[in-house]
């Protein structure tokens, strides 16, 4: 029997690995991995090779369902309509709803891939309620260091384990750019690399580590500071790079009474050459012993000292302030925080300094630099870290995550060989110039928000509020209560909308999220504020809305449910517009393209976008005269560019009328039969010298500007110290000669704004009684299961049934726990039943579960005596999205959900 | 290792079959204990198709008697049953000398399919091959003194030798230490080695078809029911003249001692099979 | 000597994903040993027929612990104790390279190959009643359709770290056989003399060392800003007293 044999890409979980899907009359028989696609190299891990049984999935939805009347939300009792019905239903709403209030419209998405279309729907809608699940999941990752260095790691960088000889890898990290990174660390390993791994579990990559650094939760901060002191304290730092390419030489100004304190000293002569990110500060020149602009040829800045300008205003640099912020965070302070001893923090900061000193790679490339200095070499310091959601799921995971960029700095591996490096359209600008709107008067009836939903905020100008300094978004994102909430804050949306606060919602769509699941902190009460209805019988989210291809904890909750198709029946792209797959050595974008035809009636969501926007004649989807632009979501694809005429399309490869061009160009109508032809691949090779110090480069600047992934050429300098925040530090302190937080903010802001990395115990620490809860509790993710994605999967659940709350046994025996039994864990905001299994590859004050097995029964089409919730369970019960005093419980600088900082206590059951 | 109700008759029946067919041979008893004997053997032998996951091929399992065990006796046990019977119709003495050794011959492959497997220790001793001859020969002679009240001192010489032997086993295994463990089963040379899963929570064959299952006490009860009903109950009866009752009893000892035969016996691939998370 | 082809598996490198597991399952359930059946598959305790399980093991006590991520199938034993056991002749091990099978139309379903195989790599499968195991994927493996760098078990094609080496054990020279020879390479339980062909590469550490002396060097970057003094001149030294 003669086989076909199609490729696309893989999307059992976000990593993106090309595949090979072998047909049989027309049928799945075999997925493997794509030898010629560049991420995963022909691999494919165990998601991967059972994407076949997502096919057969009795959980798939196949028609358009709408609950019965009379029926409660949740049960899950649907009756079938047509998709013209649905179509209509929603066009009637949406309409509605846009011409009156369009933020009364929200449109949250979980794991999708198509961020560039879903925001872009959200913005010609109007509505400023849009994000991903990036506020869930790992925005302080992507904040802290792209507010720091420009970049971050999974899509935006990351380590180059090809040249690395020394690995840190720090908390839970298997969940992001998995086949890649499997495949690096082995190589790696292979080499005689050394990797060092910190985290309260020894599991997944940590198993294989040369050395596992057990930590308690939380306190990576602290052991990330005491790590940056002593790199300081030995003069281990590279100083050529950060006197160079971090702004620690540049001049603060030290001077509490004034309204420019703690701001970066100007010379207002000097030309900024772009006032959006000046480039007129000073140095304090070590020749010259005085000031000069930073960069001067022939130049070299003090990084310590105590000096007057001229005028008589006291200044330091910024490296002198950082180290005197890290004059207190000993190796001995961290220990009694972290539980790491003292000594092998000071042995960590030892081997990572000296490593990067001593062990120096020097690559024959020859660059220039953004002040035109001609190197004839690219030098490589090879230690390289990776960090994801273990750092970042925290309430203090901001400064933990600017912690670990600045020590990635001191040690001067920054887009450098071994070190760190950059993927496009990464570096950024800090911070990067897309922006909100930045009032409530953005929001207008039958208008497109003027701004995009989410943006990076660069100083309080820049938030999205109104003249109270309320919030205008319904997470309340950047609002003065998450300034810098990149990625919005999806785990508050239920609460607010239910609670009307900042105001009520008409109709929350939702998109791949399990939101009354795993995608919620506070399971418990999400589920009951989703089916709870306000005095007149009406729910208090009345329309809810959800679009996903399998039937899950959430779909039961929906009002209109829309199948969706799996990833082998649908058109996708991973567009440079949103997170392309791009490598280290440059630009990669990728699609998927069906190999079988859709189930029954599912409709890939980007269909019913197109189409959606189509009938409500938002201007993006329609023609002038008001008719429906695109026959379908590849014809979209295809015609749809960034501005007319920009030649920016959400592909980047094959464009121009002929397919010729690149990156930039005109529309292509044959695009999507090129990227078939070629592995569903893109990719942009960049020349060698603009692969490297590309913060800093400027052929790569250059370029960048030519392929239009950059408006700027501006050097991207390190922020060791973020004016960034000292500009809101100043409002909160009444300094700021624009916008003010509310008095109620100001001291949270003022705290939590520090231009200087510190460590705060997580705020729900602060608020627990840490004797009566003594444990913290955290999940990681199992590499067999995506998330709450994976149970309905015939084989992946044979791994994974059900799940243990994983105890150290000396823990477990001082509670009479034993290994198996049954056990109550108990947090402040809840309790469940579960199973206990001893591990000593725990730190005794920790206790863990595999992520989102457990499920609520009837879900995910699984028989009522399922392991799942015959013996599973989420942890997510026991966790709080809000802390006492309505204070929700999220970063205070970018709302990341603090879900991994709860703490619990333990007892037989 | 998990006790198969289809082998523990298979072997408890075929043995007394062996035994009754040995007794009345040898003391030229009358050829009614040649076809209970193959009744006892057919009732065996039809419960050993329930061992099998496809009993329709069953025929091909005489192939390999060169090597297996397993296969001799599929051999052997329709010969034994054939000679029973040729001798039940033609009573020569060189047909029951056939049906003799055939007998023997039985309980070595009987014995030996266990005695074979040298990793499984408690199995892996010449034991095993004298007490399946043993036990089924004194179930079998306190059959024969159902039969004929005659054979009861041979009953209880019989059911003596067997019982002592069979103690003389339980001892040599409960001194056993395991060759295989989890630092040999994984190449990880320390003493503290746990596993935390084995890769599959809803069960597999390894786990349905190695482990028993039961509690300790369970175990504990079957040995103290073998050590009891092997020989002191149907001891004690045959005295009283209820040889009946004492083949009743010894028969219950013999279930439970197949029962514990197979739960006693450790697997070396339960190692791998501990713990689920 | 005839070839022996085995797999051989780096501990040091498997992080436990089991790729090898599903990927081995989705090949072979479709393949000429397939279908791998499953049971009870959206039920209570689902439970199916698998070659190649990804097992874990922790070692030592806390904070000394190693956590062992151990992907087991069929061993491929020179001296395989389930092959002469069968009765039919069903389990074989092929005198070409060493593959140990089961010919699934001979099989009766007797279970005896199990017990006589001490690493617990033979399964039933729950519908088909017949025995199955590891083929090494003899059906891809002298596929001459498949390009040359495929002819090689799925697993090892899936695998990301690249833990499983496939090759000819008794080639010296095969990538295997040069693992086994020069990373330790070692076989599971000895003591029963199988000699099973796939063979584990144990975990290696690799640590570095500093000298004191490596903290405080001319070149030290605190000297150039005036917080590490230069060696003093002005104080005693040994030069001032020795004159030979």
């Amino acid at each position: 029997m003669e086989a076909e044999v199609k490729t696309t890409t893989c999307y059992m979980c976000a990593c993106r690995c090309g595949i090979r899907v072998h047909l049989q009359d027309g049928k799945v028989r075999y997925i493997d991995g794509n030898p010629a696609h560049p991420l995963n190299k022909g691999v494919i891990c165990a998601k991967g090779a059972s994407g076949i049984m997502k096919q057969v999935s009795p959980a798939r939805l196949t028609h358009p369902l709408r609950r019965k009347p009379g029926a409660e939300r949740g049960a899950g009792d649907f009756e079938r309509i047509s998709w013209e019905e649905a179509f209509s239903v929603l066009e009637t709403r949406l309409k509605a709803i846009r011409a009156s209030d369009p933020k009364r419209f929200a449109l949250f998405t979980g794991r999708d891939q198509m961020q560039a279309l879903t925001g872009l729907f959200a913005r010609q809608f109007g509505t400023p309620n849009y994000a991903a699940h990036g506020g869930f999941c790992s925005v302080n990752m992507a904040a802290g260091m792209i507010y720091t260095i420009g970049g971050s790691f999974w899509e935006f960088g990351g380590p180059d384990l090809e040249r690395a000889k020394l690995f840190v890898m720090l908390g839970t990290a298997e969940d992001h750019h998995s086949n890649p990174l499997k495949i690096a660390i082995s190589a790696f390993k292979r080499r005689g690399g050394r990797f060092v791994s910190v985290n309260p579990v020894r599991t997944g990559y940590s198993a294989i580590a040369d050395e596992w650094v057990p930590i308690r939760p939380g306190t990576d901060g602290a052991l990330l500071l005491a790590l940056n002191h002593e790199i300081v304290a030995q003069g281990l730092y590279d100083r050529p790079f950060v006197a160079r390419y971090t702004n620690g030489g540049q001049l603060v100004v030290v001077d509490p009474a004034s309204p420019r304190h703690g701001l970066f000293a100007l010379d207002e002569g000097a030309d900024p050459v772009n006032p959006l990110y000046p480039q007129n500060q000073l140095w304090w020149d070590r020749a010259s012993g005085g000031p000069v602009l930073t960069h001067t040829p022939e130049s070299d800045p003090a990084l310590f000292g105590d000096f007057r300008l001229a005028d008589g205003t006291r200044v330091r640099p910024a490296f002198q302030l950082l180290a005197e912020r890290l004059q207190a965070h000993t190796p001995e302070w961290a220990e009694k925080i972290t539980g790491v001893p003292a000594a092998t923090i000071r042995r960590l900061a030892h081997e990572m300094g000296v490593t990067a000193r001593d062990e120096k790679i020097e690559l024959p490339i020859a660059w220039t630099d953004c002040w035109g200095n001609e190197h004839q070499t690219v030098t490589g310091n090879p230690v390289a870290f990776h960090a994801m959601r273990g750092l970042a799921a925290h309430s203090n995971g901001f400064h933990t995550v600017r912690s670990l960029a600045i020590l990635m700095s001191l040690l001067g591996t920054i887009d450098r060989p071994g070190g760190f490096r950059h993927k496009a359209p990464f570096p950024r600008a800090i911070p990067p110039s897309a922006k909100t709107p930045t009032g409530p008067e953005s929001v207008r009836p039958n208008t497109p928000l003027a701004g995009l939903a989410l943006g990076w905020p660069g100083s309080p100008e820049d938030l999205f509020v109104d003249a109270d300094g309320g919030p205008v978004r319904i997470d309340k994102g950047f609002s003065w209560e998450y300034p810098l909430s990149v990625h919005g804050l999806m785990h508050n949306v239920v609460a607010n909308a239910w609670r009307g606060d900042p105001y009520r919602l008409d109709t929350l769509m939702i998109f791949m999220a399990n939101m009354a699941w795993n995608s919620a902190m506070n399971t418990t009460e999400t589920r009951r504020m989703l089916n709870d209805r306000d005095v007149d019988g009406e729910y208090k989210i009345p329309f809810l809305v959800v679009c996903d291809a399998f039937q899950s904890e959430t779909t039961a909750f929906a009002d209109l449910v829309l199948p969706d198709t799996t990833y082998l029946e649908r058109h996708d792209v991973m567009s440079m517009l949103d997170r392309p797959i791009s490598e280290f050595e440059g630009p990669v974008d990728s699609v998927r393209v069906p190999v079988v035809p859709p189930l029954g009636e599912c409709k890939p969501f980007q269909e019913v976008l197109i189409e959606l926007g189509g009938r409500l004649g938002l201007p993006a989807f329609t023609n002038r005269d008001g008719s429906r632009r695109y026959k379908d979501y590849p014809d979209f694809i295809v015609r749809h560019e960034t501005e007319p005429g920009s030649g920016i399309g959400f592909l980047a490869g094959w464009r121009g009328a002929d397919g010729t061009k690149s990156m930039r160009g005109e529309p292509n109508p044959a695009q999507w039969e090129r990227y078939a032809e070629n592995d569903c691949v893109f990719r942009h090779e960049l020349a060698p010298s603009y692969r490297y110090m590309r913060n800093w480069n400027r052929g790569y600047m250059e370029w960048a500007q030519r392929a239009r992934l950059r408006r700027w050429g501006d050097p991207v300098l390190v922020h060791l110290y973020s004016e960034v925040l000292q500009r809101f530090r100043l409002a909160a302190q009444g300094k700021w000669p624009g916008r003010q937080p509310p008095e109620a903010l100001r001291s949270r802001v003022d705290r939590f704004f520090d231009p200087l990395p510190f460590w705060f115990p997580p705020l729900e620490h602060q608020f627990t009684d840490l004797e009566r809860y003594p444990l913290a509790a955290i999940t990681q993710r199992p590499m067999a299961m995506y998330h709450s994605w994976d149970s309905q999967n015939a084989w992946l659940r044979q791994i994974h049934a059900h799940n243990y709350l994983f105890i150290n046994p000396a823990t477990a025996i001082a509670q009479r726990i034993a290994d198996g039994s049954w056990l109550r864990v108990e947090s402040p905001w809840g309790s469940v039943r579960c199973m206990a299994r001893h591990s000593e590859a725990l730190e005794p004050g920790t206790v863990w579960t595999w992520n989102a097995i457990g499920k609520h029964e009837g879900a995910w089409a699984l028989a009522p005596d399922a392991n799942e919730f015959t013996r599973g369970f989420i942890l997510n019960s026991l966790i709080s999205d809000e802390l006492p005093g309505g204070i929700s419980n999220s970063d205070p600088v970018t709302g990341q959900a603090g879900w991994y900082d709860v703490r619990v206590r333990i007892a037989p059951a | 290792m998990k006790p198969a109700w289809s082998v523990i008759l298979l072997t408890t029946l075929i043995g007394a079959a062996q035994g009754l067919f040995l007794a009345g041979f040898l003391s030229g008893g009358p050829r009614l204990f040649a076809l209970i004997a193959l009744a006892l053997a057919a009732a065996g032998l039809a419960a050993s198709f329930f061992h099998l996951g496809r009993p329709e091929r069953a025929w091909r399992s005489a192939a390999m008697w060169r090597t297996s065990w397993l296969s001799r006796e599929v051999i052997v046990l329709p010969a034994f049953m054939a000679a029973v019977a040729a001798w039940a119709v033609f009573p020569e003495p060189w047909i029951g000398w056939i049906g003799v050794a055939l007998a023997i011959a039985l309980f070595v492959c009987t014995g030996m399919i266990y005695a074979c497997l040298k990793f499984l220790q408690e199995w892996h001793t010449p034991l095993t091959v004298v007490n399946y001859t043993a036990l089924g020969i004194a179930s079998g002679t306190t059959l024969a003194a159902v039969l004929m009240p005659s054979f009861i001192p041979a009953a209880l010489a019989a059911g003596a030798l067997a019982w002592a032997l069979r103690l003389a086993s339980l001892a040599r295994n409960a001194r056993l230490r395991p060759k295989s463990t989890l630092a040999t089963a994984i190449g990880v040379k320390h003493p503290r080695i746990r596993q935390i899963a084995q890769g599959a929570m809803g069960g597999s064959f390894n786990t349905r078809e190695f482990f028993h299952g039961r509690p300790r006490e369970v175990v504990l009860a079957a040995r103290w029911a073998l050590v009891a009903l092997v020989f002191p109950a149907p001891a004690l009866l045959l005295l009283l003249g209820q040889p009946a009752a004492a083949f009743l009893a010894q028969y219950a000892g013999l279930i439970a001692e197949r029962w514990y035969f197979f739960a006693d016996a450790r697997h070396p691939q339960n190692l791998y099979y501990q713990a689920i998370a | 000597m005839s070839k022996q082809l085995a797999l051989v598996i780096d501990l040091n490198v498997c992080v436990g994903c089991h790729a090898c597991v599903t990927s081995c399952k989705e090949w072979n359930t479709q393949g000429s040993a397939g279908p791998l059946t499953d049971q009870n598959p959206y039920g209570a305790d689902p439970s199916g027929t698998f070659f190649n399980r990804v097992q874990t093991f922790e070692v030592g006590e806390f904070p000394r612990t190693e956590t062992v991520h151990f992907p087991k199938s069929c061993l491929h034993c020179e001296d395989p104790p389930c092959v002469p056991v069968c009765p039919t002749g069903a389990s074989y091990k092929r005198a070409e390279d060493g593959i140990v099978l089961v010919d699934y139309d001979k099989c009766i379903g007797c279970k005896y190959c199990s017990w006589a195989c001490p690493y617990g790599a033979r399964e039933l499968d729950g519908e088909q009643k017949v025995m199955k195991k590891c083929t090494l994927c003899v059906d891809r493996i002298y596929d001459q359709a498949l390009p040359p760098a495929e002819r090689k078990p799925a697993c090892v094609l899936a695998c990301p770290t690249s833990a499983r080496i496939f090759g000819d054990i008794h080639d010296p020279a095969s990538e295997a056989s040069r693992a086994i020879r020069e990373q330790g390479g070692y076989a599971l339980m000895p003591e029963w003399g199988t000699q099973p062909a796939n063979h584990y590469l144990p975990r290696r550490k690799t640590a570095k060392q500093i000298h004191p002396d490596e903290l405080e060097r001319h070149d030290n970057p605190l000297k150039v800003d005036g917080k590490l003094p230069r060696p003093a001149t002005g104080e005693p030294a040994l030069d001032d007293v020795t004159s030979w």
